[in-house]
């Protein structure tokens, strides 16, 4: 196990890139902690793959190192840097059974049989799985596969990270309850160093203790979920996070209050007069119905159990609210209230700091 | 509507089982009358019931020429399989070169049967062909004409040459089929070159290696054009394999009866080998 | 224009892929069809599009018994999980291709693609070709390619399942949108509860080849027939118990509350936001253990331990609870499904009732 250095790494896939747009990943620096649970969380395209595939050594960066520990790896291949991964797909031996497939990376390493024996069997636990050891993996469903795949990650235990590639993108929504619970469970219980690429925040915030949210080959922010639920950095990460996302609305930002389609509401913290395109963002929990406050036309309400999903508009901007499903909304209504102490502001899609809190 | 309409659509396929009729079942119906009767010309036939099946079953002359059929798949498939498997590996993945190389692959099996033969029969000739005037210099007593072994190898050096591309074609395509991620895995797991082979190339090639054997296995065991034209069946009986002895029979000889009960036979043969392969191959991929 | 399906049934070599199904699509209506891989959804799209003929019962369309009809003569338009374009045509062409085969006079065709683009957000892109768009753009073509044909009946087999989770949430509050707009009755294929709840309509529950209930999407979700149905249309998945129900008052742990059953043994269900960690007036308290909790930002998802049964709550706020640790949580009453030993829905629960 090994804390994981990534030291002013950028790659580009052309051997001589000019533009800024030829680089898939643009220099960032980032420390990892030894034992640390790390998700990276982005949409298709957003380098995280590239990132992923530098760390296992299938891809040499263009730039930058990659330290595992103290140790220089970044010239290290795949075999070398003793790792292990998970796929999106799940990857099985065939032909071979279960217990078979659990064994294999032992094997290969010759350890001695006793100890590959009590360690398979202590995964296969884990995984639930010790009653069908002896099964051939060929024929076996999607969720029994993966769970070998996520075994065949776990069963050695001086591994210096593990890392997982969208590994529930295959698996039934109920299975993922398990398998998330049981990952959680592997990872208190063998304090390996996860790393975790999804483009499902859900994922993405339940596994990790720290998100690293990636866009356009950029780390825009890199946080715990609640600080990335309650200060975005910026409003990419304010509309990826979140479930409608954040709401953003133009404003004129003055002291404590913003000015918002003629309206003026308060902010609950004092802002210097900021220069730039200035935006305000509120997450849709933090809105309630209201006969005060900004101009709201809503479209259309969603009942999505255990709340409802209000669509509409404010200003010709797109803007939802979400409603507890014990709360219950007026018949009509055509204002939106802000919680103030929620309210961020935004300056060319980077979040501003108030200047003291207001007292 | 109570019929589903679309039983129209067995019309359709009408004009093929027509062709089938006249092409195989008509044939092979004169075959099974063939083979049961006696013929002296003239158009007459003696009823022969099963005469002619026990003298093919229980002859000497078609007991050596089956056997000599047998060693000759047998050795084609134990070449051939392997090889084409191992050109198949090296074989580049992508860019330029793999369609380079796809495309030479694909050049011997473009070439039909009876120019292989000649192009062979003249390549190993010790007075002008490459490959025979080559070897004499070289001092080695070569000469497919006169020597049962040297016609052999001459024959099946011919045949991997032919054929040994379509096996690979055919893995290379299986290969194809491994998503990355498995190589990936592998690599992770630390196994060794032989482990992915072992347990990831050979699996996924499995459907693909099934039919490999099955059409080299036929082809293999009707072979008629090659030899024929090389070596003519000789030196002596030598390469005499079945499909020649077939046409020596029943066109040299005339001797309709014995041919046809022959060529049933032949036929039986072939389908039951092609069912037991099958069998083996498809049982193993089934156990759970 | 209204799809019936009476008794439908699909056997496939002595399997049963459906057992006998009766589903009424009414004119214009969006309808759900919700149940996990393999439980039959596919199955019963492609015998609503013809694709498949039922191994038994009927299929009316406006009426018409169409059972046995060529799926070319049905007005039907389907769209897959994988994003399916000609690849060598532009976006244009694509949306053009079904109209073309139908021999539309040019002028109607470029007004219908140009207005369909138009209503998919593709109209900067007609120009492209497929390969050069995003995963979402490249479905939108395929789905503006299905609604062009004016189909009476759009199929969707889970189409946002190989997109982006953020991609996702927006094709799916567009496509009520667009079904509105269209007016076809829409079938859609899903895994997910919470899109089902999304997309609103009618949502039909499948289990193991059996449509388990029809109706409104919000009927079904609060008042399930059965255990099943509940268990299929819960994400996190329903937290059952067993309980035993004694002169007239259901008991769980140490807590009891009067219930209009019969006495007897029942399973109790409630979904994981109906517990909680605060008390309030009615609740009941319950122990557990914590197995694990997670942080969505916003709630937490706490994965306890109730004796031999798994539960799940989500709770509001940021909360980190020692693993292993004993824990109280509370649960209202109101908020209790009873299932009776057959799996069926004895006593809905009553806050069900009321909303």
């Amino acid at each position: 196990m090994a804390r994981i250095t990534l030291d002013n790494l950028a790659h580009s896939y052309s051997p001589s890139p000019k533009a800024e747009a030829d680089w898939a990943l643009k220099p960032m620096s980032l420390t990892w902690r030894d034992g640390g649970a790390y998700a990276l969380l982005g949409s298709s395209g957003c380098g995280k793959t590239t990132l992923l595939n530098i760390i296992s050594g299938l891809l040499r960066p263009s730039r930058g190192r990659v330290l595992f520990g103290d140790r220089d790896v970044t010239d290290l291949p795949t075999a070398g840097r003793n790792i292990a991964q998970v796929f999106q797909f799940p990857v099985v031996y065939d032909t071979m059974t279960v217990r078979q497939n659990l064994a294999f990376p032992l094997k290969n390493r010759d350890l001695p049989a006793a100890q590959i024996a009590a360690r398979v069997e202590a995964v296969a636990r884990m995984i639930g799985m010790e009653d069908t050891l002896d099964r051939r993996a060929r024929g076996l469903t999607a969720d029994a596969k993966q769970k070998i795949s996520l075994g065949r990650g776990m069963v050695r235990q001086d591994v210096n990270a593990i890392l997982f590639d969208e590994p529930l993108t295959v698996i039934d929504p109920q299975m993922k309850w398990e398998l998330r619970t049981q990952l959680k469970a592997l990872h208190r219980e063998f304090g390996h160093t996860m790393i975790y690429v999804t483009h499902d925040q859900t994922e993405a915030l339940t596994f990790a203790d720290e998100v690293v949210v990636m866009s356009e080959g950029r780390v825009v922010q890199a946080g715990t979920p609640q600080s990335l639920f309650d200060a975005p950095a910026h409003t990419f990460v304010g509309y990826f996070i979140g479930s409608p996302g954040m709401n953003l609305l133009d404003a004129e930002v003055q002291g404590t209050t913003a000015r918002v389609a003629g309206t003026t509401i308060p902010l609950g913290r004092a802002y210097q007069a900021p220069r730039g395109r200035v935006q305000i963002g509120i997450r849709p929990d933090a809105v309630r119905p209201s006969a005060e406050g900004l101009p709201f036309r809503l479209i259309r309400a969603e009942d999505v159990g255990h709340h409802r999903i209000l669509r509409g508009e404010v200003a010709g901007a797109p803007f939802n609210l979400v409603v507890p499903e014990d709360q219950p909304i007026p018949a009509t209504f055509d204002r939106v209230a802000l919680d103030p102490t929620r309210i961020g502001v935004f300056v060319d899609d980077w979040r501003i700091e108030p200047l003291e809190r207001a007292a | 509507m109570d019929k589903p309409v679309n039983n129209r659509a067995w019309f359709l396929v009408l004009p093929v089982l027509v062709l089938v009729a006249f092409s195989a079942v008509i044939p092979l119906m004169t075959v099974v009358n063939y083979s049961v009767q006696d013929t002296f010309g003239n158009n007459q036939f003696f009823w022969n019931g099963l005469g002619w099946f026990q003298e093919v079953l229980e002859s000497d002359r078609i007991h050596a020429a089956l056997g000599r059929q047998l060693l000759f798949s047998a050795i084609i498939l134990a070449i051939e399989i392997p090889l084409g498997i191992f050109i198949a590996l090296n074989m580049p993945k992508r860019g330029f070169w793999a369609s380079l190389v796809l495309v030479l692959m694909a050049l011997p099996l473009l070439i039909p049967w009876n120019v292989v033969g000649t192009i062979w029969q003249v390549f190993g000739r010790v007075d002008i062909g490459l490959l025979g005037h080559t070897l004499a210099a070289l001092g080695i007593d070569y000469n497919y004409v006169n020597d049962p072994f040297d016609a052999w190898a001459t024959i099946i050096v011919m045949d991997v040459w032919h054929w040994t591309s379509l096996v690979a074609l055919l893995c290379y395509a299986g290969l194809q089929s491994i998503p990355d991620a498995y190589y990936q895995a592998a690599r992770i797991d630390q196994a060794s070159r032989w482990g992915v082979f072992r347990f990831i190339e050979l699996p996924k090639m499995q459907g693909v290696l099934l039919i490999a054997v099955l059409l080299r296995f036929m082809d293999s065991f009707m072979i008629y054009t090659e030899p024929f034209v090389v070596t003519g069946g000789g030196p002596g009986n030598a390469t005499t394999f079945l499909s020649i002895d077939l046409v020596k029979m029943a066109i040299g000889q005339f001797d309709l009866g014995p041919a046809a009960a022959f060529s049933l036979i032949y036929f039986l043969v072939i389908l039951l080998i092609s069912w037991v392969f099958y069998t083996v191959m498809t049982a193993q991929k089934d156990t759970p | 224009m209204t799809l019936e399906l009476r008794g439908v049934t699909k056997e496939v070599g002595g399997q049963v892929w459906i057992h006998p199904a009766d589903l009424t699509l009414a004119p214009g209506s969006m309808n759900v069809l919700l149940g996990p891989t393999l439980s039959g959804k596919t199955t019963l799209m492609r015998l609503m599009a013809g694709l498949d003929q039922p191994s038994a019962g009927r299929i009316f369309w406006h009426g018409q018994d169409v059972t046995g009809q060529r799926v070319q003569d049905r007005g039907v338009a389907m769209v897959y999980q994988q994003f399916i374009n000609y690849p060598s045509m532009t976006v244009y062409d694509n949306i053009a291709s079904p109209l073309r085969l139908q021999r539309v006079a040019r002028a109607e065709i470029d007004a219908r693609v140009r207005q369909t683009a138009e209503m998919m957000r593709l109209t900067p892109m007609l120009n492209r070709r497929p390969l050069e768009l995003s995963g979402g753009q490249q479905q939108r073509t395929a789905l503006a390619r299905a609604l062009v044909k004016g189909a009476g009946l759009v199929l969707l087999d889970e189409p946002l399942a190989n997109l982006d989770y953020k991609l996702r949430e927006e094709l799916r509050a567009e496509i009520p949108r667009i079904f509105e707009a269209s007016g076809a009755i829409f079938v859609y294929a899903t895994t997910e509860p919470e899109e089902a709840l999304l997309l609103g309509g009618n949502t039909a529950t499948l289990w193991e080849g059996r449509v388990t209930q029809f109706g409104p999407t919000p009927q079904v979700y609060r008042a399930p027939r059965d255990a099943v149905t509940a268990r299929v249309f819960s994400d996190p998945p329903m937290n059952f118990k067993r309980i035993e129900v004694r002169g007239g008052e259901a008991l769980l742990d140490a807590a009891r509350w009067p219930v209009d059953v019969p006495d007897g043994r029942y399973t109790a269900g409630f979904r994981a936001p109906h517990l909680t960690l605060e008390q309030s007036p009615r609740a009941v308290p319950l122990s557990a253990r914590v197995a694990a909790t997670e942080i969505t930002g916003a709630e937490s998802y706490l994965h306890l331990l109730h004796g031999e049964d798994r539960w799940v709550g989500l709770v509001p706020g940021v909360r980190k609870l020692p693993t292993d640790a004993p824990l109280t949580i509370w649960l209202d009453p109101a908020h209790v499904y009873l299932f009776d030993e057959g799996g069926r829905l004895a006593r809905t629960a009553p806050y069900a009732q009321a909303a």
